[in-house]
């Protein structure tokens, strides 16, 4: 999934798993920083997979 | 290919003669030239329209989901991986089925010879000596060397030969190597680029969908009876033909053949636009390959890697 989704051209900043039980709030938290701090370090700020307006009716 | 035609006319005939089967599905001449139609024969004389030629692209395997017939069926090297993968997900029974097995040098690409012609093409002949296919239409005539005039995945298949069949129509034909042709070389091609530079490459590929859905229906693998880009309660996907929307469906198509697309093409020879779809399931088969040594259907013993747990699947990704 990852793979392909990068295949599309999706920058790898922007994807990430990770597998947190609910007790591992600290981890949470961790991976949370992270993958903001990898989303804004993007110059590409377009936004991919949002549809903002219909281009057609 | 009138030695396989005659071949596969008689070895039909004897079948449904002998009551083994109640149907053989092979392919009759389309209404439009370079696209043979699927056709199910259930009587002599219907057999007697079959036809085998570089031009039998649809994969038969789409049409034998949940089927309680028993029922003959031709199959080249990708249609019998489809059939194969049919088998083990459930879909048909082997003991339903006689395959007569078509040891298989190709088809021909009809966009790539649409767009070499200088007007509609009328007739298609191939020379199988010389190996050649000439195209010709109102005021034009064009004469090509097959090898040029293959489709994509055909030009870089390593699976010629079914990998299960009752009986073939010939000797199996030599396999091209690993070694001979990358299968991987368009993948790659997109692999080197950027992120900016992939996204534009699937913006300027999916330009043209209309959302026909063709790639879809044609695919032996897309056989829910009701697919998520047609639910509406609730509704996944978009159905507009806005970018976003496009992208979205084919990508998730795509997703729900990995592991299973044995990259036969049907999906890009059944668009009307010419995109070639196989640009997103060609990299699920890539990784799968290299990622679990997997090429789909080539027993119908496996379940596709992604329907199975192994403590040793690869999990770098998940941090
Ligand atoms: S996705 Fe395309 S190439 Fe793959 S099995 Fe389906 S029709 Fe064939
Ligand atoms: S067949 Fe072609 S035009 Fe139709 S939905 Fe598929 S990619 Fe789009």
């Amino acid at each position: 999934m990852k793979n392909l989704l990068e295949h599309m051209g999706i920058e790898p900043e922007r994807l990430h798993f990770s597998w947190i039980s609910s007790a591992e709030s600290t981890k949470f938290v961790d991976v949370a920083t992270k993958v903001t701090e990898a989303v804004k370090s993007l110059e590409n700020k377009e936004k991919k997979f949002v549809k903002t307006k219909p281009k057609v009716a | 290919m009138k030695s396989y035609t005659e071949k596969i006319k008689e070895i039909s005939k004897g079948l449904l003669e002998e009551g083994k089967v109640d149907m053989v599905i092979g392919y009759r001449k389309g209404s439009v030239p370079l696209m043979h139609q699927p056709f199910f024969a259930q009587n002599q004389q219907e057999i007697d329209e079959f036809v085998w030629d570089s031009n039998c692209g649809l994969n038969l395997a789409n049409y034998v989901t949940d089927r309680q017939e028993k029922i003959g069926i031709l199959a080249t090297g990708c249609n019998s991986r489809n059939i194969a993968t049919h088998i083990v997900e459930g879909k048909i029974k082997r003991e339903q089925l006689y395959i007569i097995g078509i040891p298989c040098k190709g088809m021909l690409d009809r966009h790539k010879l649409a767009a070499m012609a200088d007007g509609p093409i009328t007739t298609v002949e191939e020379d199988e000596e010389k190996g050649t296919v000439t195209i010709s239409g109102d005021g034009f005539s064009e004469t090509v060397d097959k090898t040029e005039a293959l489709q994509q995945n055909c030009s870089i298949c390593v699976h010629r030969n079914p990998v299960i069949y009752d009986e073939l129509v010939a000797d199996e034909v030599k396999e091209q190597t690993r070694d001979e042709v990358d299968p991987y070389a368009g993948v790659k091609e997109i692999e080197a680029m950027s992120p900016e530079e992939k996204w534009a490459h699937f913006d300027d590929l999916l330009s043209a969908c209309i959302r026909c859905y063709a790639c879809r229906n044609a695919c032996p693998l897309c056989y829910c009876p009701l697919c998520f880009v047609d639910e509406s309660k609730p509704q996944w996907v978009g159905k507009s033909i806005d970018p976003t929307d496009v992208r979205t469906f084919h990508f998730l198509r795509a997703y729900h053949c990995a592991g299973r697309c044995t990259d036969c093409g049907a999906c890009v020879r059944a668009c009307p636009v010419g995109i070639n779809v196989r640009d997103f399931t060609k990299k699920l088969e890539k990784d799968c390959f290299e990622l679990y040594g997997w090429e789909a259907g080539m027993s119908t013993e496996q379940r596709p890697p992604l329907d199975t747990y192994k403590p040793d699947d690869p999990e770098e990704f998940i941090k």
